[in-house]
């Protein structure tokens, strides 16, 4: 397991993305599963970013677990009590002049991983991603 | 990201270089707001983008509301990994894809 620890925050966006590329590219993943896993990342670090501590700013940890099959990447915070999986999904079949604006990034991480899981622990959420390869 | 303009009358058309994400798409979103007026035709080339996040998605979604009000957007060039993420969101149906 390897494991980065960041302020949460927009600024460092590039340094998880980097952390998390870095190993997908010694195990030769696919550039399709690659982009989805980097769109992953972002979502989930950037909703941290964006909601976990506002107005302060507090710490991230992404760990991560990759092999030639498989990659898991946890995503752990200690700001407020947020499970994205209990939002419900955004109607993606509406007009652009009804869409709304919200939603969408952490639908686009349900559906291109293949498993998905949210706990609360200690006061800490804990959310990790797991990607066939 | 680079953003390469090129105007021909009431056309412009942007090409958009490298990744569209949390940290460039407010960069993008604001170029184009201060570019459109006057504009029929919208062109964005993705032919050199290399990465797009919902942010990237967000601005897509704003520029097409504005464009419905004066004209058409056109998003053109998009390779087969943002064409899928345009087929998951639901975005191919709402923008006008060449």
């Amino acid at each position: 397991m390897k494991e980065l620890i960041v302020k949460a925050t927009d600024e460092e966006l590039d340094n998880v993305i980097a952390f998390v590329t870095g190993q997908l590219e010694a195990v030769d993943c696919s550039m399709k599963a690659q982009m989805q896993i980097e769109v992953a990342v972002e979502e989930l670090f950037v909703n941290i970013a964006h909601y976990a501590y506002t107005p302060d700013i507090g710490e991230a940890a992404i760990q991560t677990e990759i092999t030639a099959d498989t990659a898991e990447i946890t995503f752990i915070d200690s700001g407020v009590h947020y499970d994205p999986l209990a939002k419900p999904d955004p109607d993606v079949t509406l007009s652009a002049e009804e869409r709304q604006i919200g939603g969408l990034g952490i639908y686009m991480v349900k559906k291109s991983m293949d498993d998905m899981r949210y706990e609360y622990k200690d006061g800490r959420n804990i959310l990790t991603i797991t990607k066939k390869l | 990201m680079n953003i390469i303009k090129t105007q021909n009358g009431e056309n412009l058309t942007v090409k958009v270089e490298g990744r569209l994400d949390t940290v460039t798409a407010p960069q993008l979103d604001s170029e184009l707001k201060a570019s459109i007026e006057g504009i029929k035709t919208l062109t964005l080339d993705f032919s050199a983008l290399e990465y797009i996040s919902s942010a990237g998605l967000r601005v897509l979604l704003s520029m097409q509301k504005l464009m419905n009000k004066q004209g058409e957007m056109i998003v053109k060039g998009s390779s087969a990994a943002i064409l899928e993420i345009f087929e998951v969101t639901g975005f191919i149906d709402l923008l006008n894809i060449e």
